[in-house]
């Protein structure tokens, strides 16, 4: 043992306790070494140190599919926890059940991107004391680094994992492709519990939440619907509005100056999104142009682009359906990233600053341009901020694609219910009667006036919006508030008040 | 000459087709009041067309609607709803003879003269059997409401007894025959519908044969085909420059006083200037000088 007096100048250091002069007590002779594994979630809960007012974590990867955040929820309210702040990097209808554990006091406060179905409406109507905070992808890992949103115990669901905790999206029967939103989570929260049904032999690589990550693993039956994961196949809309507008957005691109050899690319999912995509590959294959990358949630129709050879590579935060899901793990040049390297405005390199052009969809545009993509025509929580204002505020281009009208509801109004993207970073508003360039771009503008596009004021979309739907009655709106919209840095951009 | 080269059938009784439509841009839309609607809607469709007719919305795009026979108790309450809303072609439900169409002209202008307007309503006779076939050259100038004739093709070859194949030799006489008849008549010619509406292929192979044919345009019963069929109408990029030469040449001409020019040792005349224009006029329509496809 070393004498602590040769070190006596050194303080703060500390001796080594063995005496390595005696023969080895270590027992190599088949001991069972500490295991991560727990017999059970409510094991792993034990483990966690979890109490009442900390703050626990999910993902959102399985989407409409996932058997994770109720289960463990379920038995978070059983063991008797409290006041706990649930921040989910979004949730899905599949998520109603929290409701009772609000009622019930478990849950006070939460975090997400997303509310929607019964438990929107639920907030909706004053459900919660304190407002959700709603924020976007990005956003919320700002929220992490920046030390507000400090999450004790993050439980990770995960396809397939290692008896170590290597774990990952791209295979098993539940595969979610991408964990891009669960990568922070796994970097950040004090403990991290992994979730799966699926145990590989160690070590399990590549992997994306690893090892040194993770502190408990617990096996289950089934962390996800594979029905319910991917939205299903990607399949080529026949709406013919959808279609209109998808062919108008392309015609945007092609014609946006943006549009040539290297250039990139971000759609989202929904009818007019995806047909945009397709839209631009038959436009790309035309005019014999590459695009250097496709960011954000990637769907079929862009692992398609990249098997062909159109997409050189494919970042991946979140896989939209199985078949991205399934090439993240089979494409060397489909790569996931984690929301950090996607959207966070605080990360030394978030993809979306180098994105040319990016394809949104909205619920209501104002004649400032201003989008909201999280409350409908009656103020109810029903939609999600996602990477909205991120992409938005970071894309050279961005397009926002929504019809003029839906049935007898305005598209575009006078002002938005909530802002989640503020108007000065969206660019071009394409609707299927007209489209409008923001006045700042006033190159855009001509450009496209040039290649024999109709473009017109947003005002006067907004008149005709009007003319055919006429005025709606204003909503009748409480003073409490029930959601803070939170922007990419963490500011307050609006609020939402529940229904009087 | 109007750009007749899309024809939208818009069941009347389906709100959600009248309400959207005039988004599609076809060059004339076509309110169904006869087959596509069924008999317990044919008052509401009938009520909801009249208004759709009136409605801002379909303000600068040509407006036809198929009526419901005369001999039908429909055919008078459409005729007098849709006249009052002011439509611009009344479309004939099935053309036999030369009296189907002086009939319901005869009804047209008791209407007009009752509500006292000055518009004079359009006719375009729809032929779907092989009397109306064969009848097609007296029918086409038997009015100077006519402004086009058109092929019904499922009605016809069931009078034919045969069907409907995907070469279309069995509608081989009739184009031939109807898009003759119009042409001495100097009124539209216009297709059937390719009803088949997920064959993209069957109905871009369809529309280049007909317009190969000569004919106008085609009816059509999805707003997805129309930006095929106008693509296949829209003339080639070299059509294009030679029809803008041909304009430059002629502006040139008359400004210097010159009566006639030739461009690549190749006269221009009035008929040249006037097929110029009209390849203008197509490329426009088909957003390639400006404006939407």
């Amino acid at each position: 043992m070393i004498d602590s007096k040769e070190i006596k100048n050194i303080t703060k250091l500390t001796p080594n306790k063995a005496d390595f002069f005696k023969a080895s007590s270590k027992n190599h002779s088949g001991k069972e070494r500490f295991s991560k594994i727990c017999e059970s979630i409510e094991e792993s809960i034990k483990r966690s140190g979890l109490k009442d007012g900390m703050t626990i974590s999910f993902h959102h990867a399985f989407r409409g599919g996932d058997k994770v955040l109720n289960v463990v929820m379920d038995i978070i309210a059983k063991m008797g926890f409290k006041d706990l702040t649930l921040a989910s990097s979004s949730l899905a209808s599949v998520h109603d059940p929290l409701i009772e554990h609000i009622k019930n006091g478990v849950v006070t406060q939460i975090y997400t991107s997303g509310l929607r179905s019964k438990l929107g409406e639920a907030i909706s109507k004053g459900l919660m004391e304190k407002p959700v905070q709603v924020h976007s992808h990005g956003g919320r890992v700002h929220l992490v680094k920046s030390g507000e949103l400090n999450i004790d115990v993050a439980f990770i669901g995960v396809p397939v994992i290692d008896r170590f905790g290597n774990a990952t999206g791209y295979k098993g029967r539940s595969k979610c492709g991408s964990l891009g939103y669960a990568m922070t989570d796994a970097r950040y929260a004090k403990y991290v519990v992994a979730i799966s049904e699926s145990l590989e032999e160690y070590p399990s690589f590549p992997a994306s939440i690893t090892q040194d990550q993770v502190d408990s693993i617990v096996l289950v039956d089934e962390v996800g619907d594979p029905s319910q994961i991917g939205e299903g196949a990607t399949r080529m809309t026949t709406n013919p509005k959808e279609l209109l507008l998808a062919r108008r957005a392309a015609r945007v691109i092609v014609n946006s100056g943006l549009f040539k050899n290297g250039y990139s690319l971000q759609t989202g999912t929904g009818g007019a999104s995806l047909a945009t995509t397709i839209f631009l590959s038959e436009k790309m294959e035309e005019e014999n142009i590459t695009a250097s990358f496709g960011l954000g949630g990637i769907t079929g129709t862009m692992v398609y682009m990249l098997k062909r050879g159109q997409i050189k590579t494919l970042l991946d935060v979140q896989s939209f359906d199985e078949f991205a899901a399934k090439s993240l793990g089979e494409n060397l040049n489909h790569i996931e990233i984690s929301a950090n390297q996607y959207a966070n405005p605080s990360s030394k390199g978030a993809a979306i600053k180098q994105l040319d052009v990016v394809v949104l969809s909205a619920l209501e545009i104002d004649i400032n341009f201003n989008v909201n993509v999280l409350t409908g025509s009656k103020g109810i929580l029903r939609g999600a901020s996602g990477g909205h204002c991120d992409t938005a505020a970071e894309a050279k281009l961005s397009i926002i694609v929504a019809p003029l009208t839906r049935g007898r509801i305005p598209t575009i109004v006078n002002r938005v219910n909530t802002i989640i993207t503020p108007g000065n970073t969206v660019d071009v508003v394409v609707t299927d009667q007209g489209v409008a360039v923001n006045p700042k771009n006033i190159e855009l503008k001509q450009r496209l006036k040039k290649a024999g596009i109709t473009v017109v004021e947003i005002e006067d979309l907004y008149k005709k919006a009007i003319k055919i739907c006429g005025k709606p009655k204003p909503i009748n709106y409480s003073d409490k508030v029930v959601a803070t919209i939170r922007y990419r840095d963490g500011s307050v951009l609006d609020v939402v008040k529940a229904l009087a | 000459m109007k750009l007749r080269r899309s024809m939208l059938f818009v069941p009347g009784s389906n709100t959600s087709m009248v309400c959207n439509a005039f988004v599609y841009r076809p060059d004339t839309v076509m309110f169904d009041l006869e087959d596509s609607v069924a008999i317990e809607e044919k008052d509401s469709a009938r009520l909801m067309v009249y208004h759709a007719l009136q409605h801002f919305t379909y303000d600068d795009m040509e407006t036809a609607v198929r009526v419901n026979p005369l001999h039908s108790i429909y055919g008078l309450l459409d005729l007098e709803a849709v006249i009052r809303a002011g439509v611009d072609i009344i479309r004939l439900p099935k053309t036999d003879t030369v009296e189907d169409v002086l009939q319901m002209q005869e009804v047209i202008e008791k209407i007009e003269f009752k509500i006292g307007t000055d518009k004079k309503t359009k006719l375009l006779a729809a032929i779907e059997s092989a009397q109306g076939v064969v009848n097609a050259v007296s029918i086409a100038s038997c009015s100077d409401r006519l402004m086009g004739i058109a092929l019904g093709a499922e009605d016809f070859v069931r009078d034919l007894h045969t069907q409907r194949t995907k070469a279309g030799s069995e509608l081989m006489a009739a184009r031939a025959q109807i898009l003759l008849a119009a042409r001495a008549a100097k009124i539209h010619a216009f297709d059937s519908v390719f009803s088949d509406v997920r064959d993209k292929e069957g109905f871009i192979r369809e529309a280049k044969y007909i317009k190969d044919l000569g004919f106008d345009g085609k009816s059509l019963i999805n707003p997805n085909q129309i930006s095929v069929l106008h693509k296949i109408f829209a003339p080639s990029k070299n059509d294009v420059e030679w029809a803008l030469d041909v304009i430059e040449a002629s502006t040139n001409a008359k400004e210097k006083g010159l009566g006639v020019v030739s461009i690549d040792g190749k006269m221009v005349d009035a008929p040249v200037i006037a097929r110029a224009q009209w390849t203008l006029e197509l490329a426009k329509a088909s957003g390639m000088l400006g404006g939407d496809e």
